[in-house]
């Protein structure tokens, strides 16, 4: 459950940045998060919410827009897509594959006023 | 309203501090992770029973509760610092940062960080060593390479563990090293075992390799350091 961290991470964000801009309240915080990050995207959901309450950013709607995976596959020196680590080149079927994106983890945007 | 901002930013930020002191000290750290019950203590105090007379080893233990480790460690003469994380599933890097003002390690010196028992959170934590090592013992399945692949994805290096237990398990060791190259083509293996020794000479060869990379590193910045003391003399002269 390193979601919760990672609620907790966020909730720092939003809040450093409602501070900047003034915002009394948050209504909706859009995050992305890589396929291949190591993070569930409904246990950070249910993470948010608990980390959320009490604070400037109670309530709010939270959004995860998905980055696909992406690997360089040695046997078709080429970029292709990966749904999971460990798999194998959906092209050449090769299992020589080093992940190149999909990994990252950022806070897009919010909404507040 | 645009943020876009790294939501692990603050703990690489805090690993990188870590890391530089790691550097300006010669340190070589390494960041032990496996699932619980690998043998990561028991490797690490025959890892100091071996090693520890050449290069000073500090380790910081990190577990949920319980001093049980520490101790251990601390019974083979070494230095260690527990971090309980109550009820976190991994180390951070500002936990690891408080850690090493209290383990105060010596310049040119081992320390080892062993990571809570879990294979699938501390994976994603930068704490500032230079290697995450992922220990698997011969007891667990060929396929976890395959069910916690973000681990060794993260690891530089993959010991497989207790390889003494080998001839009486239906373990393929080779399959299990295929399963982690598949997730990992880049990651290096040793097979050893912590209770016999076997296999413990590569391990400890590979320790010392690291050791004097950070201090070479650190002797070659050392000069120009100095050079810039000088200079500033110099002006004020």
């Amino acid at each position: 459950m390193h979601e919760m961290s990672i609620a907790e991470s966020v909730r720092g964000i939003v809040e450093e940045t409602a501070a900047r801009e003034g915002f009394a309240r948050v209504m909706e915080v859009r995050l992305e998060i890589g396929r291949l990050a190591a993070v569930e995207p409904e246990a950070l959901r249910f993470c948010f919410d608990a980390v959320m309450r009490g604070g400037i950013a109670e309530g709010a709607v939270l959004a995860i827009d998905e980055t696909p995976g992406t690997a360089w596959c040695f046997g078709c020196s080429d970029s292709v897509p990966v749904a999971m680590r460990g798999e194998p080149c959906p092209r050449c079927g090769g299992g020589q594959l080093q992940v190149t994106g999909g990994t990252g983890m950022r806070v897009k945007d919010l909404l507040g006023n | 309203m645009s943020v876009e901002r790294d939501i692990l930013a603050k703990n690489d930020r805090e690993a990188n501090a870590n890391r530089r002191e790691f550097s300006r000290l010669g340190i070589f750290a390494l960041n032990l992770v496996s699932s619980p019950g690998s043998g990561k203590t028991t490797l690490l105090v025959e890892t100091i029973g071996r090693l520890g007379g050449e290069l000073p080893i500090t380790v910081i233990e990190g577990d949920q509760q319980t001093s049980n480790d520490a101790e251990r460690i601390r019974a083979t003469g070494a230095k260690a610092v527990q971090v309980n994380t109550g009820k976190g599933c991994h180390l951070d890097a500002h936990m690891v940062g408080h850690a090493l003002e209290r383990l105060a390690p010596a310049a040119d010196s081992v320390v080892m960080i062993e990571n809570v028992g879990n294979l699938v959170c501390p994976s994603a934590f930068d704490l500032g060593e230079a290697h995450k090592v992922v220990v698997l013992s011969v007891t667990e399945g060929e396929d976890k390479p395959l069910k916690y692949p973000d681990m060794f994805a993260a690891a530089d290096l993959m010991i497989l563990n207790k390889c003494d237990l080998l001839p009486h398990l239906a373990f393929d060791a080779a399959l299990v090293e295929a399963n982690a190259r598949r997730v990992n083509p880049a990651i290096e293996i040793l097979r050893l075992s912590a209770t016999t020794g076997e296999g413990m000479d590569a391990w400890l060869a590979w320790i010392r390799g690291g050791a004097v990379e950070a201090r070479r590193r650190r002797a070659a910045a050392a000069p120009r350091a100095q050079g810039c003391a000088c200079a500033e003399a110099a002006a004020k002269a």
